[in-house]
């Protein structure tokens, strides 16, 4: 059964090579210097000021040895008010968020959706991915004045485009049979989701709505700083005040909580496997 | 019961996987659809319910014609059309019982199934079912955690508690081991007698086709080649389906195979 074009008897006792992903010799060369070159010549424009550096390096000094002995208690009411903010902007953004990202991603996802609801959906995720939080938080502000209001929809809008892409690209590559089966039986639309999609999607779902909750936390430190309220408005603070002692205790409590929160979706997404 | 009429697929890649098929059955009958993978016995089943769209022709499911239907009525029609799949398609993460009173799905509304309450009368069909094929203990297990045997006879209880008139049986066997493959064959043909189920099934393995059906098709290129009794089933007409290939084997195959069931079963 060998095939009569192929030289069999000339390949006996020859090297084995794997064939290389650019065939011409002088093309893949070409490509391998070029990038080489230009990633040397991106280096050299990067300037260094060493002086700059060397005096930077004390005031970093501090910043760190601030870690050593944080000050909670000086500032602990405006930080108590901060977290306090944080945590609700976090827990309410995701819940609104990931509940409107569902219907979305099924919306999104080509194998459930006709072409038209497809195209919509996608073109909500792909605004919303576009937009950076900063420069929505930005807007919103503008729009709704400083505080956690800006914050809160700042993040439900970031949630929708992060959660309905990952999640549409789960229900693209499930497996079709499941699903089929379920529609063989006379099931209308609503049921095929409900028993032949849901099911299969589900641990990513829970994954993601966990992942997406921790970085909603991280992102509401940092919508502060554009005045949306939340925990990073303590934190702008206390750097402006150069309270690094204070600065320090709240990054330290991010941290932990943080942590606790990636603690946590671990444990529950080795739960719904 | 079951009329086709000139079926014809083409999918948009140009690729004729139906080429007119005619082909009618009548109550009762188990039907094997034999043939070289590609030939279109897939598809063939998949355009009767509807899983695949047929480019043209009919399929009359008793009085009624499948390929016009609206999408309302042709849920109605798919209730009456169970199907088994080759890969068992049971959903994984789901129990066996979820899976099995996924098959009423046609029959209740959303929030019914949506809150798991299934009607009394559609719990007790599915123990029923369950018991008769032996897996009543495992209903509240997860469907990944049946073996592939187990899996396939959760596949049949789905497509029986339909109550289906016609069984759409997609390689059964394909996954499982010779010894598993003969009894989900005999359990398929077995529930058919009982229920009166008329049943097309595609199958690679000939001599089991030949064990169990009263009828085989068989089918290449799109387009039927052979219709009678498994026995009719000669070295030339195996040549005439599959291509050329030494048929005497699996012939004989057939005989010690038939002789090992039967003395299997005593």
């Amino acid at each position: 059964m060998s095939d009569a074009a192929f030289d069999v008897a000339g390949r006996i006792g020859q090297p084995w090579k794997k064939p290389p992903f650019i065939q011409r010799r002088w093309l893949r060369w070409t490509l391998l210097l070029g990038a080489l070159a230009y990633l040397i010549a991106a280096y050299m424009t990067i300037e260094v000021n060493w002086s700059r550096v060397y005096e930077g390096l004390e005031r970093g000094k501090k910043f760190v040895l601030a870690f050593v002995n944080p000050d909670f208690t000086t500032r602990s009411s405006d930080i108590y008010e901060g977290m306090m903010e944080s945590i609700i902007m976090t827990v309410a953004s995701s819940v609104v968020g990931i509940a409107i990202s569902i219907p979305i991603a099924l919306g999104a996802a080509r194998n459930v959706a006709p072409l038209p609801v497809y195209l919509i959906c996608r073109g909500i995720i792909a605004i919303s991915r576009a937009l950076q939080e900063i420069i929505v938080a930005i807007l919103l502000v503008a729009i709704f004045g400083f505080g956690p209001l800006a914050g809160f929809l700042t993040l439900s809008f970031a949630t929708i485009g992060f959660l309905s892409k990952l999640l549409a690209e789960d229900i693209e590559s499930m497996d079709k049979v499941q699903a089929e089966a379920i529609k063989a039986s006379g099931a209308r639309w609503t049921q095929w989701i409900n028993y032949g999609v849901q099911p299969q999607v589900m641990p990513r779902l829970i994954g993601l709505s966990m992942y997406r909750l921790d970085i909603n936390f991280r992102e509401s430190a940092i919508l502060g700083l554009v005045g949306a309220g939340g925990i990073g408005a303590t934190l702008n603070t206390a750097f402006d005040r150069y309270e690094y002692d204070t600065a320090a205790a709240i990054l330290l409590i991010i941290i932990v909580i943080v942590m606790g929160l990636e603690y946590l979706s671990g444990v529950i997404r080795a739960r719904v496997q | 019961m079951l009329r086709l009429e000139k079926l014809v697929k083409t999918y948009k890649t140009g690729d004729q996987a139906l080429k007119a098929v005619n082909l009618e059955i009548p109550e009762g009958q188990v039907l094997a659809l034999i043939g070289p993978s590609g030939a279109g016995k897939s598809t063939l089943i998949r355009c009767i319910n509807r899983l695949v769209e047929p480019t043209s022709g009919n399929v009359y499911l008793g009085d009624v014609e499948l390929t016009g239907l609206s999408a309302g009525m042709l849920r109605k029609e798919r209730r009456r059309m169970g199907m088994i799949f080759q890969e068992y398609a049971l959903v994984e993460r789901l129990s066996v019982m979820e899976n099995v009173l996924s098959g009423r799905l046609g029959y209740v509304g959303f929030w019914r199934s949506f809150l798991r309450r299934f009607p009394q009368s559609d719990v007790d069909e599915a123990f029923r079912l369950l018991d008769r094929v032996g897996l009543a203990h495992m209903a509240d297990k997860r469907a990944d955690e049946l073996s592939g045997g187990q899996r396939q006879r959760v596949g049949i209880c789905r497509a029986l508690i339909q109550n289906p008139a016609l069984l759409l049986v997609d390689e059964p066997t394909a996954s499982l081991d010779p010894k598993t493959s003969r009894q989900i064959m005999r359990l398929i043909c077995e529930l058919c007698k009982e229920r009166g189920l008329a049943a097309i099934i595609n199958i690679h393995d000939v001599a089991l086709a030949q064990m169990f059906v009263q009828r085989v098709i068989g089918l290449r290129f799109g387009e039927m080649v052979y219709d009678g009794p498994p026995d009719g089933l000669t070295p030339d007409k195996l040549t005439e389906i599959y291509g050329e290939e030494d048929w005497e084997a699996t012939i004989e195959a057939v005989d010690e195979d038939d002789l090992e069931a039967e003395s299997a079963a005593s």
